[in-house]
């Protein structure tokens, strides 16, 4: 029932937990770069978000499903129950960011005294527990909101929308063709660095102190067969375990099961042989439960049904919504947008257009940073479905070419629509301005187009005719790629302009009713004969 | 096992772990590896599907229609100058209410309500035509009448200002107002209505549908009387109807099979329809078309009480070619009466 390690298999092992972390941030980093139309192939880009037991769990709550591969967080769920959270100091690619600049950065390198200091453990980590609780109060509620703080969401979309183009910008053309651009990247920017930076304070401070995915893991951890165990008969009481405890877990008095990251440092460190990681010790010398007191957790209950309650309340996924929330292809109708969407920006990342943004406030305090489509800066791809093929939690669903463009055993249903294009004609320039033009009948995708022109000769202001055509919408036809919005000449705000109305995912907000014959298609049959 | 010698040799007595501890705690551990397992794998959703594009199933509305009579009239037209007296002798033509109202029936009826009007502007169910039919119920013996409507204004506001909140307090009618819950999707083989959004809490318990509706001028649709009633029973995104006007009407009459429909030709609202606003726009016709068949009893209203050419008011043909009911009111089963 007991496992010892002698002096030279500890050695191995804190070695063992280098190569396994320089492995998995290696295997991050490679899916990140991968997650391009060029190098896609088949590689599981979100496999990362696929084993985090914290997506899948909350997603659970709020769709009532766990969305395919979502399963393969059952592989990292068994070895948390088992041994703990080696998941923190083994595999997470945030936590060994932290880790890294933490040893590059922080206390790991001061004095013996400091470090053993800093990793004393502090009340102020039991705040990650607080986060964690609201966050599952809001998904409840109806609203998912881990992605703010879950480490793997964090880590992708710091990566996506701040680290590649930062690397492009500096080195253009070595990750994107063009630059990318992503609206609000400053913001996603200074977050990162800010956490980062706290390590020169607090050692590990993202993951001791806010990270909601530890705290499940530590939720987990309390039930663990396996964990370090001290022999009191052994122990000196110097603290030199301390000297490097990552999860400031206290293994020189009663262990803090729900915050030890099972680095092993400490069993190393300790110069009296004195610590082992032990199967079933003693309840006795553990803290088994999180310290997260009652008052807390019903704060943190209130804070995130609350939350749910404000944002939904404001009405921005309901009668209030805007006309720039016009969703990636394939995705769900706007509630359970929110309450699939991690704001991982995965999709994000392998936009082969770059339209795909972070949203700020446009769909709500909810939709912060969720994926929205901006014709200025891109345009969907008519046959392109990367989004919904890396989306792990079927925000955007996994849909084929077939099914979005509504070709094959689809063209009962039609397309996916995601909005309408609408001509202000009063920026037009042929309909305005006397200039011929119509480059949106030109780049209209669908087939008959959806943008057609009707040949008219006016007289110019100098009294000369002119004969131009002036270009129409047919609603009925228009899938709201936005290419046309996007090629316009009138590039500050265009002359045709795509809005939600018409998406498809969503039933209240369809421009045309179904199951009708519309004027506009009748208009076409005509003009076809 | 022989786990009481090691628990002996095991140094510190702290240590010891007894058997009891050791299946509890392997068994909590288990348990939750187990359920963790089992609760992805009942929740697994392992196939993608297209948002907006699930297949739709509603439920189907049951026919609330009254057995065929050979010998009673289907329609009955009744002259007065009073809303009770000339309902009565409207459906003392058609046999009674007791042919359509039994013992225990729980009756809903449907009035107009659309629009936040008073009564003088012929735009909403008139009070008196509400408290008259609803006293015929009970004198039938009906044991609960409901009163329900989704409008397009305020609910509250049209339910009040129409009068019918009084009327409902009066007679202690049932009021439903159009709530959150109050909807369900119903499905219809109609020519385009398929999937929509319905007022269906009335319809738990109503046993019996009656129809009370102002003949009213229409700008788009040319006329709102006992057929178009039924718009009243939808919630969703109506306002798409509009393209498809004529059909969408049509289709309420399959949608629709009521016990009876009530045309309330006293006051009729003639032009700037459907909301009205001016006196003048109401012209005094002092009629009452009662029948089965909402059909006959429109294009009673259309020709006799608006005055207007059959041939226009697509809908009704629609919905007559269909074979929904008889545009030619003058072929069926009918009775004219002065109360």
């Amino acid at each position: 029932m007991k496992l010892k390690f002698n002096p030279q298999d500890l050695l191995k092992l804190r070695n063992v937990r280098r190569v396994a972390q320089v492995f998995f941030f290696t295997l991050f980093l490679f899916f990140v770069f991968v997650t391009d139309l060029r190098y896609l192939k088949g590689y599981p880009v979100s496999l990362f978000l696929e084993l985090d037991p914290l997506v899948a769990f909350a997603t659970a709550i709020t769709t009532h499903t766990v969305y395919m591969g979502l399963m393969w967080s059952l592989l990292l769920i068994l070895p948390t129950l088992l041994f703990g959270r080696i998941f923190c100091n083994w595999i997470c690619p945030y936590g060994i960011l932290h880790h890294v600049t933490g040893w590059l950065l922080g206390k790991s390198r001061a004095e013996e005294r400091e470090r053993i200091e800093a990793n004393r453990y502090k009340k102020l980590y039991a705040l990650k527990y607080v986060i964690l609780i609201a966050m599952i109060a809001a998904a409840i509620g109806g609203t998912l909101q881990i992605g703010w703080l879950d480490p793997i969401c964090l880590f992708h979309r710091s990566m996506s929308t701040v680290i590649l183009p930062l690397i492009n910008l500096f080195m253009p053309s070595n990750i994107y063709v063009r630059q990318y651009f992503h609206v609000g990247a400053w913001v996603i920017g200074f977050i990162l660095l800010f956490l980062v930076g706290m390590n020169l304070i607090i050692p590990r401070f993202f993951c001791r102190v806010l990270c909601p995915l530890g705290a499940f893991l530590g939720t987990l951890s309390s039930v663990a067969l396996w964990r370090i165990d001290r022999d009191t008969t052994k122990c000196v009481d110097c603290d030199l375990c301390l000297k490097s405890c990552e999860g400031a877990s206290d293994p020189q008095t009663q262990l803090r099961k729900s915050e030890c990251f099972v680095c092993f440092n400490c069993i190393e460190d300790c110069p009296e042989d004195a610590l082992s990681f032990k199967f079933m010790p003693s309840l006795k010398r553990e803290v088994t439960a999180p310290a997260v007191t009652g008052r807390r957790a019903f704060i943190g209950t209130l804070i995130g049904l609350g939350f749910y309650a404000f944002a939904r309340t404001s009405g921005a996924s309901d009668r209030n919504y805007d006309k720039k929330v016009i969703r990636p292809p394939g995705s769900v109708e706007e509630k359970d947008f929110l309450d699939r969407c991690i704001k991982c920006d995965q999709c994000i990342r392998t936009c082969p257009t770059n339209v795909l943004q972070p949203a700020l406030m446009e769909s709500g305090l909810e939709g912060i940073w969720t994926p929205i489509l901006n014709m200025k800066i891109g345009f969907c791809e008519v046959n392109c479905t990367l989004c919904g093929q890396v989306c792990p939690t079927g925000a955007i669903q996994r849909v084929t070419i077939e099914e979005k463009t509504g070709t094959g055993p689809f063209a009962k249903e039609g397309p996916i629509k995601l909005g309408t294009a609408f001509f202000d004609r009063g920026r037009c320039l042929p309909w305005a301005m006397e200039t011929p033009c119509v480059v949106c009948e030109e780049v209209c995708p669908v087939s008959p187009k959806a943008i057609f022109s009707r040949e008219v000769t006016i007289t110019k202001r100098d009294g000369t005719p002119i004969t131009l055509r002036q270009p129409y919408m047919d609603p009925a036809l228009c899938i709201g790629c936005g290419i046309c919005e996007h090629e316009c000449p009138v590039t500050d705000e265009a002359a045709v302009r795509v809005t939600a109305v018409g998406e498809t995912r969503s039933r209240d907000r369809r421009l045309l009713m179904d199951g009708g014959v519309t004027s506009a298609v009748t208009d076409l049959e005509k003009r076809q004969r | 096992m022989s786990s009481s010698d090691q628990k002996n040799s095991s140094p510190p007595p702290e240590d010891a772990v007894s058997r009891r501890e050791f299946l509890l705690r392997l068994g909590i551990t288990g348990a939750l590896i187990a359920g963790s397992g089992l609760a992805a794998r009942k929740l697994w959703q392992p196939k993608h599907f297209v948002p907006g594009f699930e297949e739709q199933r509603g439920m189907q509305l049951r026919s609330y229609a009254p057995e065929i009579s050979k010998v009673l009239p289907s329609l009955a037209v009744a002259h007065g100058t009073e809303h009770e007296k000339t309902i009565r002798a409207a459906l003392a033509a058609l046999g009674g209410m007791e042919r359509f109202i039994q013992n225990g029936d729980v009756v809903m009826i449907k009035p107009n309500v659309a629009f936040d009007r008073p009564p003088a502007l012929a735009a909403t169910t008139h009070p008196d035509a509400l408290r008259a039919v609803a006293k015929l119920c009970f004198e039938a013996g009906a044991h609960k009448v409901i009163v329900a409507d989704n409008p397009i204004n305020s609910p509250t506001g049209c339910f009040l200002k129409s009068g019918l909140t009084a009327v409902v307090a009066e007679m202690n009618l049932e009021l439903m107002y159009p709530e959150t819950n109050s909807f369900a999707p119903l499905s219809l083989a109609g020519e385009v209505l398929k999937e929509w959004t319905f007022f269906n809490s009335p319809f738990k318990q109503a046993t019996k549908v009656i129809g009370l509706a102002p003949c009213k001028d229409h700008n788009l649709c040319h006329a709102s009387m006992t057929t178009k009633n039924w718009y009243g029973l939808l919630g969703g995104r109506r306002n798409q109807f509009h393209q498809h006007i004529h059909s969408i009407v049509s289709d309420f009459a399959l949608m629709m099979k009521p016990t009876l429909v009530i045309l309330d030709g006293m006051s009729v609202l003639m032009s700037n329809g459907p909301t009205g606003g001016r006196l003048s726009d109401v012209k005094v016709m002092n009629t009452i078309v009662a029948g089965t068949d909402m059909i006959a009893v429109d294009s009673y209203g259309y020709s006799k009480l608006l005055e207007r050419d059959i041939a226009e008011l697509t809908y009704l043909h629609k919905a007559n070619d269909r074979g929904l009911g008889n545009i030619n009111w003058k072929d069926t089963l009918h009775k004219e009466v002065t109360a």
